[in-house]
């Protein structure tokens, strides 16, 4: 089979090596597609190389078949990296590019390998700034890491939002899940805030709530990994909410219905968020290894002064950024 | 600790047979004394070999005088039924699972030659709930216990057998906790729903499902009753599927059913005696279940086959029935890059000359 059929890869892997063996693997792969069961049929004429959108046109086949016969791998959290990729991820990509023209610092913070804990603040109304940094991290960053994120119960008792969350690698916040997939040498990202901070007024922007109850840390120093604190710019701005319809979102059974200057009034195009400039710092990490590890989980002072001192660090480089912004659209 | 006289209830049962056939033909045993109400059909009986046979109802004290009298050391508990079609009813499957239980402990508990006691039971008792932690570890508490059918019925079982554990400390404890089973011949409400032509599922959810094969689930049970492994463990593949990934590799078209229509489509398809869902199952259609399987693969030094493996053995055996194979898809797919191919082949011919 000629390369017509090449299939891109994505730019995925540690280092070169894990690369090229990933790229070996994928040759092989590709070889067996073109051929299922026959010997391998004699090398065609040479013809010109395939044409950009021939070769997507192969890749999306592809994908079309292995969705529609079910030849896909997921994970034991039901992480479906090919329809993450190809489907659930793309779109998102203009919005992180061309509407919030998100801009990323530190992101050598982030180890290439093994278990890390992100921990950033959340704004917005919509989880919008957790999907911009998923995307930060899997194409900015050198080793294209997938975040996988905590979510808070309500997103997976939620019919058609349940499954999406699972499939693109979100799992429910719970100490048992966060330590197997930092202990499996995952990047985990978690929001500690929860909907205190994600459905705050437009008035208390850029001011951290509580963080929890430091589950994140206990999780942290259970597996020793690092805690690498993420500061946010730029999300608050997107859907400033001014008012909250308590007794409809009571009714829905919602922790809040936002009301913004836009939003109920003008409909589906109140709900298009606003295009602030967005800046995602990650910090320097906060290393877990040598306080104790299981002992030192057990330790409440030292958890609640571990969850203070990453609140903090996120709470002044929020300060430090939101000064050195020019505006909030540019 | 060698077991020489062994007990199986439950078996006229496909699994109960098919543990009490392996168990014979281990000749380190001296007996295996089958038990259940009915007696199994022909072609069980020849695979039963040596084993004896007593037809008799846990639910009687007549199992007392049969261990007693067997000098039992060994029993194998699988007379926990998960469907009420073959019980005769829902009160009657209560009293099996619960009633028979608790008069089979009570029986063990006065026999002195008593060593091992294993027990089939099954990780529907962590209940299915979308607060669930990805995997359910053996000391995991569910959020939601299960209320009604088979997952209630397992979590008095296991309770009773945890204080029988209390009440004779001597004897070595295991507990099984299974998760569905899949496979050729084993007919369960999952294998039978993965057999309806359109398979219904909630609209909105995709659940992850865990799978054990029929002939792991026997394997377990053979090796729980052979060496020693006292303690309570999961035991399935490790690995996941998605619902959907499932009934799509298994090529039959999905039916998504509204939440508030559900529990009526059910109840239809219950009426019609075609699948049997219970209430508990419908919560396994919208949040699944899955568990840990590491404390098993550790201590029985053993894994079952991948839930992805299981089901594909499951797939292979119904493959007469596919609605919609999926060498179809390979074939298409291979047509158009073929055309597109020669499509270019041609071009490119065309600007050479």
């Amino acid at each position: 089979m000629p390369e017509a059929t090449v299939i891109p890869l994505e730019p995925r892997g540690g280092g070169s090596d894990a690369r090229a063996r990933r790229a070996a693997q994928a040759r092989r792969d590709r070889a067996e597609e073109a051929a299922p069961s026959e010997p391998a049929p004699p090398p065609a004429p040479p013809v010109a190389a395939p044409s950009d959108w021939e070769r997507k046109l192969a890749g999306g086949l592809a994908f079309l078949r292995r969705r529609l016969t079910g030849d896909y791998e997921i994970d034991d959290f039901g992480f479906d990296p090919d329809l993450t990729d190809h489907v659930l991820l793309p779109p998102l990509r203009p919005l992180y590019d061309k509407w919030f023209r998100v801009e990323t610092r530190g992101l050598d913070n982030v180890p290439d390998v093994g278990g890390a804990l992100v921990v950033a603040n959340h704004s917005g109304t919509v989880p919008i700034d957790a999907l911009m940094t998923t995307l930060a991290l899997l194409d900015h960053h050198p080793a294209h890491r997938h975040l996988r994120m905590l979510g808070a119960d309500l997103v997976f008792t939620l019919p058609v939002v349940a499954p999406l969350a699972r499939k693109a690698g979100n799992t429910l916040a719970c100490n048992a899940d966060a330590e197997r997939l930092l202990a499996g040498g995952e990047l985990v990202g978690v929001w500690p805030e929860g909907f205190k901070g994600i459905g705050k007024p437009f008035s208390e922007r850029y001011k951290l709530q509580r963080f929890g109850r430091g589950g994140f840390v206990s999780a942290a120093l259970r597996t020793g990994v690092p805690i690498i604190p993420c500061s946010i710019v730029g999300a608050e701005e997107i859907y400033p909410m001014i008012g909250n319809a308590k007794s409809l979102a009571r009714l829905l059974g919602l922790p809040y219905v936002p009301i913004t200057p836009f939003f109920p009034w003008l409909g589906a195009l109140g709900a298009v968020p606003l295009p602030s400039k967005w800046i995602i710092e990650f910090g320097e990490p906060i290393e877990t290894k040598d306080l104790g590890g299981a002992a030192a989980a057990d330790d409440p002072m030292l958890v609640f002064n571990l969850t203070d001192q990453v609140r903090e660090t996120i709470q002044s480089t929020l300060y430090t950024l939101l000064m050195q912004r020019r505006s909030v659209f540019f | 600790m060698q077991p020489r006289v062994v007990l199986v209830t439950g078996a006229s049962r496909y699994l109960g047979a098919r543990v009490a056939a392996e168990l014979q033909a281990d000749p380190s045993i001296e007996r295996v004394i089958a038990v259940d109400t009915v007696a199994p059909p022909p072609d069980v009986q020849i695979r039963l070999g040596r084993t004896e046979f007593v037809r008799a109802d846990i639910r009687n004290p007549l199992i007392a005088k049969v261990i007693a009298q067997g000098d039992v050391d060994t029993v194998v508990h699988m007379n926990v039924i998960a469907t009420p079609l073959g019980a005769g009813g829902r009160t009657s499957m209560k009293e099996i699972n619960v009633i028979g239980t608790m008069q089979l402990l009570a029986a063990c508990q006065k026999a002195p030659s008593m060593r091992k006691l294993v027990v089939k039971s099954t990780t529907a008792i962590y209940g299915s709930s979308p607060r669930d932690p990805a995997l359910f570890t053996e000391d995991a508490s569910p959020r939601a216990i299960p209320r009604s059918g088979y997952a209630k019925d397992a979590v008095e079982v296991e309770g009773y057998v945890r204080g029988f554990g209390r009440r004779r400390p001597d004897v070595t404890l295991s507990v099984l906790r299974f998760t569905n089973f899949i496979g050729p011949v084993i007919e369960t409400p999952l294998t039978r729903y993965f057999s309806l032509p359109v398979v219904p599922t909630v609209f909105g959810f995709d659940p992850r499902i865990q799978l054990c094969h029929e002939d792991d689930g026997v394997e377990a049970l053979r090796r729980a009753t052979l060496e020693d492994h006292p303690g309570i463990y999961n035991v399935g593949g490790p690995g996941v599927l998605l619902l959907s990934q499932a009934i799509r590799r298994l090529g039959r078209p999905s039916f998504p059913v509204l939440s508030p229509a559900v529990s009526m489509v059910a109840q239809l398809f219950r009426r019609a005696g075609v699948v049997d869902f219970s209430p508990e199952q419908m919560r396994y259609l919208e949040h699944g279940r899955c568990a840990d399987v590491s404390r098993l693969t550790n201590e029985f030094g053993w894994s079952p086959r991948p839930t992805a493996h299981a089901f594909e053995d499951f797939v292979r055996a119904r493959s007469g029935s596919h609605l919609f194979n999926p060498e179809l898809a390979v074939a298409a797919e291979q047509r158009l890059l073929d055309a597109l191919v020669r499509r270019r082949t041609a071009s490119d011919g065309a600007v050479g000359a």
